[in-house]
């Protein structure tokens, strides 16, 4: 088998097609976790309800065991009781696994910004797809599960993912591949931070405040 | 209010008392800490009963004035529930010695609040049985709510608390054998991951147990230092997420009330409108989920029917269906929209539909009824000794309804029923909810009456300096935008003074306690949260129970992290 495998990789017939077909069954039969702290998590509740309806996209098992589950969701503000938690159920995985940091709070922080909220979860495990919103639209969770449906079938299953950098508190995680529409979230988390360590704590927090927009 | 009650401790104990004074019709005490037991113990046995014993604490909370010798501060809010007299007391303690003796052996819900006020300000309440810190993490260090903890100031703490650390141990029995203590939680579909519950069992018993909370302290009460009176209604909004428009307008009522601002009669009908929505959509929220924690999954769908038809309304309304932020100081930003009224009429079909549903599927069934019934009792002595208020409170036969007992915008003009249950147990709580929601439906229609009388009035109270200017005026009048830009940028002249208002929020009895230095900010906003003393009963309630059984009193409890732990 090895041997099949390592062969020309990209023209390899059998190895391509048995890729694609296994992108395929993954992408349409992911199972959630989600991991609800707050507010978000009740939209999120609202998603996999009747009109919304995530059972469309294949996403229909909530499971709510780590070891059952390949997509976590992270819905709400991470502070730091409970990122210890979130790491651990992060870890306790099994691969394939993805993460999908739904609103500001989980992308960044929000407007906490304060002396017991982490900063965004990529500083502690990374993450495939970011939304923005506070907290965003169902149509924003729903679409950030199609953007993880693309980037499931793009990347083949014999993806190397970096393991989660860094301690808690503001160290960069290992850099995941981050699918395009949220690119900019992403950016933006960063320059906070960078700015935020530029500047250390003499930023007002204000600005942030339009984020229930 | 009760002035009286004030002239009698002035007469009882002179020398302690330091000061008393009523401002917007809240009495205050200001006390010494030696002092605070014989006055409460006074209060709550010996004082006449005409004037009303004292017997539920509402709240405590701590505060901070770094100018002062005696800077800390606790403040307790006690009330009666015989005269329904309400009164304040602030104990003042110097930082360097900042004892208070401890409540706990008169109302067995200071427990937490002590914690609470002990975490946040480092007030050592003497004789306080496990006075540890409750809402942040467990190797914080310093007391973040001090004013010279920087806000911004983080700290490295990366593991969670080890099972020791909660006291609670395994025991030998009679029998020889022993009790396990176990961990649940949080990550746990049944804690909802905001509890963390450290279990002595024996078999499958709960014979004891601890619960750690704090998953959530997202640090609402010190962002609101930071920020204008204005800009605090989105973290006011955050607080209990599942019915935002009542966390807003109370918020508002509350800087309201500090402020001497009196609000149009069309406010007032509106925010009784968008409070029984939110009142409806939070019933659905743990309705869902907690038939869902028994296996029946089906409900949580026709609940959400329900939801959809308020968010409808909130997103038409603002524009935001979760954090709506509607509210603003002095009233709302803009009129309803065309449509409103058929939009909320949509909701009275739409929950009769659904709610029957449920009710045909529930009431009857035996699944349901073995699970519930006599399952987690609570007497009404204990809901008044945990200071509980709201459906699990009116769940045990205690009647107390804030919309009744002391009624504001326009609850003492519509007629509704105060709905109780008696025993006490998981059923009841839960169907409390259900005939609340049929009672919303009652204040809605008589809200839109009420509303249509006011046609064409303003929604917004007109004060300069504290009330946004309409918006149209914004962008065409000089003066306007002057005001505008004051507002947003120094924030609303609010006068000094402190105010504590309260109104029922959806989980009971939910209040502000205010203080303004007179500057753009807060100098200190508490919330006293509704779920927070309900949570306090849990391991007594469930102690005795089955571990299956006590998860499903978890269900009935209506946590709402955002609220509970701020
Ligand atoms: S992003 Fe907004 S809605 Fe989501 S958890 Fe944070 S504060 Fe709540």
């Amino acid at each position: 088998m090895d041997t099949l495998w390592s062969q020309n990789k990209e023209t390899n017939f059998l190895a391509t097609s048995l890729e694609q077909l296994v992108s395929w069954g993954r992408k349409y039969s992911m199972w959630p976790y989600p991991f609800g702290t707050a507010c978000c998590a009740i939209e999120f509740m609202a998603v996999t309800a009747g009109d919304y309806d995530l059972a469309r996209f294949g996403a229909e098992l909530v499971r709510f065991s780590p070891r059952q589950a390949d997509v976590l969701l992270v819905l709400g503000t991470i502070t730091c009781k409970q990122a210890p938690i979130l790491k651990r159920i992060y870890d306790q995985m099994p691969e394939p696994k993805w993460v999908i940091a739904v609103g500001v709070c989980a992308s960044s922080g929000g407007f906490y910004q304060n002396y017991h909220t982490l900063q965004g979860i990529d500083g502690i495990i990374p993450v495939d797809v970011y939304v923005p919103g506070c907290p965003p639209r169902p149509e924003a969770i729903l679409n950030a599960v199609i953007e993880l449906q693309n980037k499931v079938q793009k990347e083949g299953f014999r993806r190397d993912r970096g393991e989660a950098g860094g301690t808690l508190l503001g160290i960069p995680a290992a850099e995941s591949k981050v699918s395009l529409p949220v690119v900019v979230a992403k950016q933006e988390a960063e320059r906070k931070r960078r700015e935020r360590e530029g500047t250390s704590a003499a930023k007002g927090s204000s600005e942030d405040s339009e984020v229930s927009a | 209010m009760s002035r009286a009650v004030l002239e009698e401790l002035q007469r009882q104990f002179p020398q302690y008392i330091r000061e008393t004074h009523s401002h917007r019709g809240d009495d205050t005490a200001i006390i010494d800490a030696e002092g605070l037991i014989p006055i409460v113990t006074f209060l709550q046995e010996k004082i006449s009963p005409r004037l009303g014993r004292m017997d539920k604490l509402v709240d405590i909370c701590g505060n901070d004035y770094p100018e002062r010798p005696e800077r800390l501060e606790a403040i307790y809010h006690l009330m009666s529930t015989d005269t329904w007299k309400r009164l304040r007391l602030r104990v003042p303690v110097s930082a360097a010695e900042p004892k208070i003796p401890s409540l706990v052996g008169h109302y067995k819900t200071a427990n937490w609040y002590e914690r609470e006020t002990y975490d946040m300000f480092g007030i050592q309440f003497e004789g306080h049985p496990f006075l540890k810190r409750i809402l942040t993490h467990w190797k914080f260090e310093g007391h973040p709510l001090r004013k010279d903890y920087p806000k911004e100031k983080r700290q490295h703490l990366d593991e969670s608390a080890p099972i020791e650390w909660f006291g609670v141990k395994s025991h030998t029995k009679d029998d020889g054998t022993e009790t396990l203590v176990v961990n649940i939680g949080p990550s746990h579909p049944v804690t909802h991951g905001i509890m963390r519950l450290v279990a002595e069992l024996d078999g499958e018993m709960l014979v004891d147990g601890q619960v750690e909370i704090g998953y959530l302290h997202r640090c609402m009460e010190k962002e609101a230092e930071a920020h204008t009176w204005g800009l605090v209604m989105p973290y006011a909004d955050r607080l209990n997420y599942v019915s935002a428009p009542i966390n807003t307008q109370t918020y508002a009522m509350a800087v309201e009330k500090l402020a001497g601002i009196e609000v149009p009669e069309r406010t007032k009908w509106l925010r009784m409108i968008m409070a029984e929505i939110g009142r409806i959509m939070d019933h659905c929220t743990l309705l869902g989920p907690a038939l869902v924690d028994m296996g029946a999954l089906t409900n949580f769908w026709y609940f959400f029917k329900i939801r959809e038809a308020g968010y409808r309304v909130l997103d038409r309304f603002v524009g935001s269906r979760l954090t709506s932020t509607c509210d603003r100081i002095g009233g709302y930003a803009l009129d309803i929209y065309e449509g409103f009224e058929d939009d909320v009429r949509n909701i009275r079909g739409v929950v009769e539909k659904y709610l029957g549903d449920v009710e045909r599927l529930i009431t009857k069934n035996r699944v349901f009824l073995d699970r519930t019934v006599n399952v987690g009792r609570m007497t009404a002595e204990q809901a008044i000794a945990f200071g509980l208020s709201g459906p699990i409170a009116r769940a045990t036969g205690y009647s107390y309804d804030v919309r009744k007992q002391y009624p504001y915008n326009f609850y003492d003009q519509v007629d509704f029923d105060v709905v109780v249950g008696s025993a006490g147990d998981t059923f009841d709580r839960l169907m409390v909810r259900v005939y609340e929601m049929k009672q919303c439906l009652r204040i809605l229609e008589q809200g839109l009456k009420g509303l249509a009388k006011t046609n064409g009035q303003p929604v917004m109270a007109d004060v300069q300096d504290m009330t946004l200017p309409p918006l149209e005026d914004t962008y065409s009048k000089m003066e306007s935008m002057i005001r505008h830009f004051n507002i947003i940028y120094r924030g609303e002249r609010i006068p000094a003074g402190e105010a504590y208002l309260y109104t029922e929020g959806a989980n009971g009895e939910l209040g502000f306690y205010l203080v303004s230095d007179g500057g753009g900010k807060p100098h200190r906003c508490h919330v006293h949260p509704p779920c927070f003393s309900v949570m306090q009963t849990y391991t007594d309630i469930a102690k005795g129970s089955l571990l299956a059984d006590a998860v499903i009193v978890f269900s009935s409890y209506n946590i709402i992290a955002g609220e509970l732990e701020r």
